[in-house]
């Protein structure tokens, strides 16, 4: 295993989802996506970033295998997806997490579906809990949790599940900015500890900048992709440093000269 | 209720209206002004009277044993139903019109259909109160599932439940404020129906005692009879409506 990750790193890492030419056109004409192809690859975390409905949320749900793409194909790990399946982990915008289950059930239901013994779950349950930094939340319900809180829960569902992908539909816009800032913190750290390859989306510019390896910028519906940014931001430095980083800031300002051009046709 | 006394407020609890009704009935009663109206008092001394008798027992034994098979039928037949034609369109299309139509249908017109199937017993009157129950828990599990979060819907899915698990572990819980409303309204036309059921088959429980009281012009009976059901029905009606609000955080993702 450290082998292969040593050498991952000198090599160009693998695509482990790769999109082929897909297009969305919802029942009643509406045109979400048009032939978009992609590769993300494997330990990275990769950004779809665009305006608001223009359909990167939809292309998320594809890779998840909820919605069926209308033409085209999503490839994981080399095979074609049907539907969701346990290499990929998913964490909701509004944190979907069932209100009658405290935090311990809601973290290890991912398990407690593949039918995984109650004690067995419970304990890598608890084990993520810990590294979401809910240690001693184990009982609590969700109602009793701020959204913050609620939102770690979701992300340690997702862990808990050991998937190889990890996909993110604006896991941060239901929580306030202070807490939003310490989670993109969090992030970036378990980006790093956990090896697994994240696909994040957001319409924040500076979350994109702040958080990526990649990031892919989609156009206005019906979305193509129209531009692919790697920012080169020092990733072990202060979190303070990497907000006044020049390269960060010239980032952020280049994907806005980017897309501001869609908000113009958009009045 | 507030009434202005010496120009200051006076909040009057809401019991006091009943005690002027209690009041005005045991005055007419008292005054003798018509048979079917016996003093208040009467009656409730005749509940005191009546409530141990072997005979009343064996009614409350009947009619509790029809009310309770009625209403796990209606349960076990209807929370699936409803889940199902939340979640199928086509099971919809099928199943919504019927249900519809037996909801606003005058039932008790069927009670007879049903005594010529299952004859003058107690089976009558346990599909009865299935009849009377079913339709409006189908019709709320069935919104119940409709308002779910999409998103709850979603996670099941992703996290690979199967369509047993996604009913069980998610559906029934996400529908339960839902559910349990569809339960106590059920219940409450569950009342109805295993007191008509009784009244046209009128040689069990409940019916044959109103049968015997009222055909002997007993009114205190007949009315200690029915001051003890209404007290049933809104006891039943009170404990499932508290349920209902300790299951209501259920559908929190809903309220934010």
């Amino acid at each position: 295993m450290n082998a292969m990750s040593a050498s991952a790193i000198d090599t160009e890492p693998r695509a482990i989802v790769e999109v082929e030419g897909v297009s969305k056109i919802y029942p009643g004409g509406t045109e979400a996506l048009n032939n978009i192809s992609l590769d993300f690859p494997e330990g990275q975390l990769t950004t779809l970033l665009g305006p608001s409905g223009c359909g990167k949320t939809t292309l998320l749900k594809i890779i998840a295998g909820l919605i069926p793409a209308t033409t085209g194909a999503v490839r994981v790990d080399g095979r074609t997806v049907t539907g969701p399946g346990p290499e990929r982990a998913f964490v909701f915008q509004d944190f979907a997490l069932m209100p009658w289950a405290t935090v311990l059930r809601n973290v290890a239901f991912g398990l407690e579906l593949r039918g995984v013994a109650r004690s067995e779950r419970e304990a890598v349950a608890e084990q993520y809990i810990g590294h979401v930094g809910l240690k001693g939340f184990e009982k609590a319900y969700p109602h009793e949790l701020s959204g913050g809180m609620r939102q770690r829960v979701g992300l340690a569902r997702a862990l808990t599940v050991n998937a190889k992908v990890l996909l993110m539909d604006e896991p941060f816009s239901a929580v306030d900015e202070q807490t939003r800032r310490k989670f993109q913190e969090d992030l970036l750290e378990l980006v790093a500890r956990e090896r697994k390859t994240f696909i994040f989306v957001t319409h924040s510019i500076e979350e994109a900048v702040y958080v990526s390896d990649r990031i892919v910028l989609l156009s206005r519906r019906p979305s193509r992709v129209s531009q692919i940014v790697e920012p080169n931001i020092p990733r072990h430095a202060d979190p303070e440093d990497i907000r006044r980083d020049p390269v960060y800031l010239d980032t952020v300002e280049e994907i806005w000269q980017g897309l501001k051009k869609y908000l113009d046709e958009g009045i | 209720m507030t009434l202005n006394i010496f120009g200051g407020k006076i909040r009057v609890p809401m019991f006091c209206s009943l005690i002027i009704w209690a009041l005005l009935w045991e005055v007419v009663g008292q005054s003798g002004a018509s048979f079917i109206i016996p003093p208040l008092s009467a009656v409730f001394a005749r509940i005191v009277e009546i409530v141990p008798t072997a005979s009343f027992a064996d009614a409350l034994w009947i009619t509790g044993k029809a009310f309770l098979l009625g209403n796990l039928i209606a349960v076990a037949f209807g929370v699936p139903l409803g889940v199902l034609m939340g979640r199928s369109i086509i099971a919809d299309r099928i199943f919504l019109p019927w249900v519809n139509l037996f909801l606003s249908a005058p039932l008790t017109a069927l009670v007879p259909v049903i005594m010529v199937i299952f004859g003058l017993g107690e089976t009558t009157i346990v599909m009865t109160v299935v009849l009377f129950a079913v339709w409006i828990i189908v019709l709320d599990a069935r919104a119940g599932v409709r308002g779910i979060t999409p998103s709850l819907a979603e996670m099941a899915k992703v996290f690979g439940a199967n369509p047993w698990q996604a009913f069980s572990k998610i559906y029934i819980f996400a529908a339960l404020p839902e559910i349990l409303s569809g339960v106590r309204l059920g219940m409450i036309r569950a009342v109805k129906g295993v007191v008509i059921g009784q009244l046209l088959v009128s040689i069990i429980g409940f019916g044959r005692l109103f049968e015997l009281y009222s055909s002997r012009f007993l009114m205190e009976h007949f009315w200690a009879l029915l001051f003890v059901l209404f007290a049933f029905a809104f006891t039943l009606n009170e404990v499932l409506a508290w349920l209902e609000r300790k299951v209501d955080y259920y559908a929190a993702t809903r309220h934010q």
